[in-house]
């Protein structure tokens, strides 16, 4: 079934139950993957998947919800109904309504459709893959965690009042997770992620080589002494603790009480002047990029932070609707209506005259820790609050050498971190999670085993 | 005896689907599969959130779909659909031989017919009529976030539960055919107290399967007074000061840390993927001699518990760890197949779009014979951790958890709270250092993340003392 022949059942399916307001979102995808063991096709696999979430208005205008992978015609009136009943629950205090921008025009990226290779060509490319990770050094034993993966998948968003808006896409992406070993030292594995719209568009010798140097560099290590230090985040690290405290802007937290913000924060001084910070879910590099939320709002760039203030909230319809502003295209659609960042990009304001610039990763001679990568952080955060205490990988500088730290943890506050940034690289790196240069924070607590 | 009932085109459950499903599984071995395994499944769930004292998302989903996986050799090829017509599945097996590539059709296995129903779904088709309804749940929520409310530094207090019904039918070509039903319930409970630029969490989960008038029993007042307790009691709490030391760990969810830290090296998955430092000690001694350790899938009402695994076979009681010495790892179909160790009826997966993996199912270390406080006496300046977050472990053992409320020992006793731990360290340095466990046993419900998507398990152990472990802090 495509996406209109939905709509039409939908549509149908809501007259014949008499129910006069509904929306819906939809998804189909097909994906295939492959994984390997030393040569050998370890799991292969292929999936169709569909899933449909319909609301209904009932005529108190309450909201009811039902999602399913039934999209039979049976499948469908049952959805259509389960959520008409659920709709009797629905929220009296929070009103919901149809996006106002749901028709606006939106930008769908052209040719960003790949078509698949197919599981034989996957497991001979990452077959071939594994073999130059193995052999780029005697000390790489294994790839313990590998895959390879192609999707097509189409998304839609219709209503009762004639928003529809779908788009298809492929995605393909590549990871490489190796596990070096030496005589007399504990195992160390890193690895590479690369992601693109098919998998002709992966540079698969920079992953293999990424993740060969990524975990060699790990294989000379040491404990580092519990303290305070000054530290260099690496564009991933510092992308993936912004994410974590993203609730900061979230118009939807900050209505539940479990933001750092409050409906006021709006010019709130968070950073150095010197710091710019966007959302923009369109961006060129955005391989996973939406042109349209979960209630059909088209997607925009949007400034969070201005020269270090608080710019903007990120919003769903209904949030919006509350601060008396206009959607901004990060709604999930659910029973209750979810909002969160897409793509987030960071960079130097003009107003950056505050800033060591002297303090560039490839070249200070001075001790610095570096942070390669920030893991456990479902664990570690604490978004409510603003602290966090997260394990990581990465390197202790000194006079231009360096030593991998064998496991340590970096403890803060994000805006004692965001306040404290003494240092914006000039280069923007794009990453898997949005674009960043390397930023520099002094101060942090680190934990180690010395 | 091949089954000969009139011919179906689609699975129905509450039917028999015998013949469609041999029919099936007789065209994959023909196309030259070694094995054929078919999960099917229809699941009807809902949620409920209440914040404050309102009801503010009520969630129904169902959904039905078939995973489908062919072993030839070691290899397996996995395939998962929504569409469950005759059509449907053997254009999926056709798809997954394709993926392996079969070409010659000899067979190392010889598929006789599926052997007789094992309906362990006979006594468990009313409880979807027994669990309570979206009225009661919604009734109840409410009253619970009420409870919460019991002085002004409360700023936000949320109640959610959510219900999983899952029907399974499994068929495979060594003759098994098994359908079942499962029940899932968890209640939870969420504060956030705030005071000036003090702020704490406190949170509590729980869980249960199988038993439909559970939540109906659940006791509420007792959840939130627990709940509020916490709160309150970090919400002043200064910053731990990072360093080694000796840490008690508490009963009940304090198991997350043998879970996360031990019990995923224990699966065969992980000796698969050449990940375990576990892989040739079967029969050594990796831990304390004062840690048993178990993982069972039998516990009456237990989160974790099952009736028949994904892949078909009645869950066991695993000894893993004896008296400090290895004995068992946790193994599924393919487990066996690649490692030699034998299936411990621990083959899991999320659902239909997941091909099973050995996972953890109620996972504890057993009771020693100390009491908490002969623990908390032996330290002279150490943590006690209260309530354990999430964790996680790398890809070379290393583990880390969050403390959600610790306290300091101090020359034997419990002194101020403190926020901000994390516990650090590798299953291999820290399972010598389990000194004394306590004779208070407890379990508690939790989700498990891994290879094969988000399974029900319970975590569980006594209060027990960790000689020396790195503590993460400012």
């Amino acid at each position: 079934m495509n996406s209109k022949e939905i709509t039409t059942q939908i549509s149908s399916a809501a007259d014949f139950l008499n129910l006069k307001k509904w929306d819906f979102g939809a998804s189909f995808s097909n994906d295939y993957s492959v994984q390997v063991d030393k040569g050998e096709a370890k799991q292969l696999k292929a999936s169709q998947k569909q899933v449909l979430t319909i609301r209904v208005w009932n005529e108190s205008n309450l909201v009811g919800i039902t999602t399913t992978s039934d999209i039979s015609e049976s499948g469908i009136k049952k959805a259509l109904n389960q959520a008409n009943i659920a709709s009797d629950f629905g929220n009296k205090n929070e009103s919901t309504e149809f996006s106002p921008l749901a028709k606006d025009p939106i930008n769908v990226k052209e040719a960003k459709k790949r078509n698949p290779l197919g599981i034989k060509k996957l497991l001979t490319l990452l077959r071939e893959a594994e073999v130059k990770l193995i052999d780029s050094h005697e000390s790489i034993k294994s790839v313990p965690y590998n895959g390879l993966s192609e999707s097509i998948y189409e998304r839609v968003y219709s209503n009762s009042d004639g928003a529809f808006r779908s788009y298809t896409k492929s995605q393909a992406v590549l990871y490489l997770y190796a596990r070096a070993e030496e005589k007399d030292k504990k195992p160390r594995s890193s690895g590479s992620v690369k992601i693109g719209y098919g998998v002709d568009d992966i540079d698969i010798e920079s992953c293999v080589k990424e993740a060969s140097n990524k975990t060699i560099s790990h294989l000379i290590y040491s404990n580092i002494k519990t303290d305070k230090y000054l530290i260099c985040f690496s564009p991933e690290a510092f992308l993936t603790i912004f994410n974590a405290f993203s609730s900061i802007f979230n118009a939807r937290s900050i209505l539940d009480g479990v933001s750092l913000s409050n409906k006021n924060s709006i010019g709130e001084k968070l950073s150095t002047k010197a710091l710019n910070i966007y959302d923009d879910g369109l961006h060129e590099k955005n391989i996973s990029s939406s042109p349209f939320d979960g209630e059909g709002t088209p997607t925009k760039r949007l400034c969070l932070i201005n020269k270090g203030k608080i710019k903007n909230f990120i919003h769903s319809e209904s949030t919006a609707r509350i601060f008396k502003t206009i959607p901004t295209g990060h709604a999930g659609l659910g029973s209750k209506v979810s909002v969160s960042p897409d793509w987030i990009v960071v960079e130097k304001s003009k107003e950056n005259f505050d800033l060591k610039t002297s303090l560039d990763h490839s070249n200070y001679q001075g001790e610095f820790v570096y942070i390669e990568e920030l893991n456990a952080i479902h664990a570690g955060v604490r978004a409510s609050q603003g602290s966090f205490s997260l394990p990581f990988d990465g390197w202790l500088y000194e006079n231009g050498t360096k030593i991998s730290i064998e496991s340590a943890t970096v403890a803060g506050d994000i805006k004692y971190l965001l306040k404290n940034i003494v240092n914006i690289e000039p280069i923007q790196e794009v990453t898997t999670n949005g674009v960043s240069p390397h930023i520099w924070v002094d101060q942090l607590s680190i934990t180690g085993d010395a | 005896m091949l089954s000969s009932k009139i011919k179906s085109n689609e699975i129905e459950f509450g039917s028999c689907n015998k013949e469609l499903l041999e029919e099936i599984i007789f065209y994959a071995i023909g196309l030259g599969a070694d094995f054929v395994e078919l999960f099917i499944e229809n699941t009807d769930n809902s949620s409920v959130l209440a914040e404050e004292d309102n009801i503010t998302s009520v969630s129904p989903s169902f959904g039905r779909g078939a995973g489908i996986r062919i072993f030839k050799d070691k290899r397996d090829g996995f395939v998962s659909t929504n569409d469950l017509t005759k059509h449907g599945l053997m254009r999926s097996v056709s798809q997954a031989i394709e993926m392996l590539d079969i070409t010659y059709k000899k067979n190392r296995e010889v598929f006789n017919g599926l052997n007789k129903h094992k309906d362990y779904s006979s006594s468990k088709k009313t409880w979807i009529d027994e669990v309570p309804s979206i009225h009661e749940i919604s009734e109840k929520l409410l009253i619970s976030t009420k409870s919460l409310k019991k002085n002004n530094k409360i700023i936000t207090r949320k109640g959610s539960y959510s219900r999983n019904l899952q029907e399974v039918i499994i068929a495979s070509s060594d003759g098994t055919y098994v359908s079942d039903i499962r029940l899932h319930q968890t209640v939870g409970l969420n504060v956030i107290a705030s005071d000036a630029q003090y702020r704490s969490n406190g949170s509590r989960r729980f869980g249960s399967s199988g038993m439909p008038n559970e939540f109906k029993i659940w006791d509420h007042e007792k959840a939130a007074n627990d709940v509020f307790e916490s709160s309150m009691n970090m919400l002043y709490a200064d910053y731990v000061d990072a360093g080694q030391m000796p840490v008690v760990l508490a009963n009940k969810f304090g198991g997350v840390i043998f879970h996360e830290a031990c019990g995923h090296l224990l699966e065969t998955t992980q000796i698969e993927r050449g990940t375990t430092p576990f892989e040739n000690k079967l029969n050594e001694k990796i831990a304390h001699e004062s840690v048993t350790a178990i993982d069972e899938g039998i516990s009456e009402g237990s989160f974790g518990s099952l009736s028949v695994d994904d892949e078909g076979m009645e869950p066991e009681k695993s000894v893993l760890i004896e008296n400090g010495v290895l004995k068992k790892f946790i193994s599924d179909r393919a487990g066996e197949l690649r490692t030699g160790h034998k299936r411990t009826g621990s083959g899991r997966r999320q659902n239909y779009s997941f091909a099973a993996a050995s996972r953890m199912r109620n996972t504890y270390i057993a009771k020693g014979e100390y009491s908490k406080e002969d623990l908390i006496s032996s330290i002279s300046d150490g943590l006690y951790c209260k309530s354990m977050g999430g964790g996680s472990v790398g890809a070379t053992g290393q583990f880390n958890f969050a403390v959600e409320e610790g306290y300091l020992i101090k020359n034997g006793k419990l002194t101020s709270p403190v926020k901000g731990a994390t516990l650090i360290g590798e299953a291999k340095e820290v399972m010598p250092k389990i000194s004394m466990c306590g004779n208070d046993l407890e379990l508690a419900p939790g989700f498990c993340g891994s290879i094969s998507g988000s399974v029900n398990v319970t975590v569980g152990q006594p209060h027990i003392k960790v000689d020396s472990i790195t503590v993460g802090g400012r």
